[in-house]
């Protein structure tokens, strides 16, 4: 596995993926979060971490461009997304298409668990049945799923168990064959066991797409990502290799504070 | 140590005297509907038989039967469904989902609910100077529907936009994130959700045009045809107007005639109804959440 390098130097040999500078969200006059500036590697997991309120869902949805969905939202600064600036992509369709996300309270779409995963081919325009078999298979398979509802894929998808559905809802995610994966605290209305299965399942992913692991479990981000980013109160605090956020050199006091938990 | 106190004890009675006047208002707010439903049946039931649902009247309305204004309702009724449910349907999905938070879509709002308070009569008053004069469709089964259709458009429109706001706005978004068009979504995700809504609408505008009599007095409804219409450029008798007829403008009239006709167009909107929620309960069971 390829180390991050260390806070402060320039890296040049790895792939960003997504790169924000000088990011700030305001609904109204509001300002929900400022001052971000960061890289998210290609293949890595990069983790946010930081209390309620700390802006974490506003930037996973900037970068989403749901700003166009809602009129009170405005986003300045800059994200690139392989390099292509966000604002200005003219097919944003097709760039959220290319990131999954999901959200912390499992949305099964009211269709049956195979229409849930076939839903975001066929707005591709996939309409081959064969094919689209096919993907669903390897979806639920990829999201862990597949073993427990292969035999009643036509029930609803909102009829499973919450854990089964949040599996449902990454496998959701994978259909669209996502460049970038987004997960906003998934595990908030997941029991543990399915936790650990789903974070099995985000380090397999990590070999084939980069994954932004929004949580309010420090110890899931120590679990899992490489890098991990602190927002407190709509500011990025600090950015750093994630063992260093608990064990090295800080930048910022509240940073120790907050993964030890003595706030937040 | 569940001894109960003096106060208990009160609270109890207190709770059952409201229970009981609730309970009792409720029994007399249904007592109406008993009465006019007996009575109708009371009254109108031995009129009904297979020659008076389908023959024209004869001997000055006083006998014969009332096919030509029953078959004039249905037809004002489908005619006036064809125009608002599309033109309704449209409105509601636009307000709903894509209009912008602003002035003008709260000032089309208000128009919408000033529209369902305007009398009928007043709307009756429109149609002849819109559709009868201005558009020349004449006093006709057009004009006739086209005055209901506007009349019932905001009951379709707040019917249609209230149960497409009750679909979950993260189904939204999360088809969004897919990177669904706002109307990829619509189609997929919300309108079949909204369906069961959408119709209760309908339902309720089907009641309404059924019932009503001013806005097709002068636009359209005859006092009597001796032919049926021939297209929906003819006038045509109705339920509603026959009725009112029958029980105010003909000497001699049988006693009972016009509670025949009253029976027939309350069972007519009772079977419209039933076939709607029927649909309604079957497309519910095929989907739910």
């Amino acid at each position: 596995m390829v180390i991050a390098p260390p806070q402060g130097v320039t890296t040049t040999e790895r792939p960003v993926k997504l790169g924000v500078a000088g990011l700030r969200i305001r609904y109204g006059e509001q300002t929900a979060l400022e001052g971000v500036t960061l890289d998210v590697y290609e293949h890595e997991i990069f983790g946010v971490i930081g209390p309620a309120n700390a802006g974490k869902t506003s930037f996973l949805k900037a970068i989403n461009r749901m700003d166009m969905f809602n009129t009170d939202m405005h986003v300045e600064g800059q994200i690139t997304f392989n390099g292509l600036d966000t604002r200005k992509v003219r097919n944003v369709y097709g760039l959220r298409r290319r990131i999954g996300v999901v959200f912390p309270l499992p949305v099964g779409l009211p269709l049956s668990v195979y229409d849930n995963v076939a839903l975001s081919p066929r707005l591709r325009g996939e309409k081959n049945r064969a094919e689209l078999d096919v993907i669903v298979e390897r979806c639920l398979r990829r999201a862990a799923l597949w073993d427990e509802v292969k035999d009643r894929l036509d029930t609803l998808g909102s009829m499973l168990s919450g854990g089964q559905q949040q599996r449902l809802t990454i496998a959701r995610a994978l259909s669209q064959d996502p460049e970038l994966l987004m997960l906003d605290e998934f595990s908030i209305a997941v029991d543990p066991v399915t936790t650990m299965r789903i974070e099995d399942v985000l380090k397999e992913l990590r070999q084939e797409v980069t994954i932004i692991l929004v949580t309010n479990l420090v110890q899931q981000a120590r679990r899992l990502a490489d890098r991990t980013a602190f927002f407190l109160d709509g500011r990025c605090v600090e950015v750093g290799v994630t063992e260093d956020l608990f064990t090295g050199e800080v930048q910022d006091q509240r940073t120790r504070d907050y993964v030890d938990g003595r706030f937040g | 140590m569940f001894e109960a106190t003096q106060l208990n004890r009160r609270n109890e009675t207190t709770q059952k005297l409201f229970r009981l006047a609730l309970g009792g208002m409720t029994g007399i707010l249904i007592l109406p509907v008993i009465l006019i439903l007996g009575t109708l049946i009371w009254k109108g039931a031995p009129v009904i038989s297979f020659e008076f649902l389908f023959t024209g009247p004869t001997k000055g309305m006083t006998a014969g039967g009332i096919f030509p204004a029953l078959l004039g309702t249905i037809l004002l009724v489908l005619v006036a469904l064809l125009a608002s449910v599309p033109l309704g349907v449209a409105a509601a999905i636009y307000l709903s989902e894509y209009a912008p938070n602003n002035w003008f879509t709260r000032a089309i709002n208000l128009a919408i609910i000033n529209l369902a308070g305007v009398p009928s009569i007043v709307h009756a008053l429109f149609g002849v100077g819109a559709f009868v004069i201005f558009f020349k469709f004449g006093t006709s089964i057009l004009a006739a529907s086209l005055t209901l259709a506007i009349m019932t458009l905001p009951v379709v429109i707040v019917a249609t936009r209230e149960s497409l706001q009750a679909v979950p706005e993260a189904f939204r978004e999360a088809c969004w994130n897919m990177g669904a068009t706002r109307w990829q979504t619509i189609r997929r995700v919300v309108l079949p959700n909204a369906v069961t809504g959408i119709l209760t609408g309908v339902i309720l505008e089907v009641s309404r045009t059924a019932g009503e009599t001013a806005p097709i007095m002068f636009t359209g409804a005859a006092f009597f045809l001796p032919l049926l219409p021939q297209s929906v450029f003819d006038q045509t008798m109705a339920l509603s107007l026959h009725l009112f007829v029958v029980s105010t403008q003909v000497p001699n009239m049988p006693e009972q005639l016009p509670y025949g006709v009253a029976l027939v167009l309350i069972s007519l909107v009772l079977l419209m109804n039933s076939l709607s929620i029927a649909l309604r309960m079957y497309l519910r069971g095929k989907k739910k959440w």
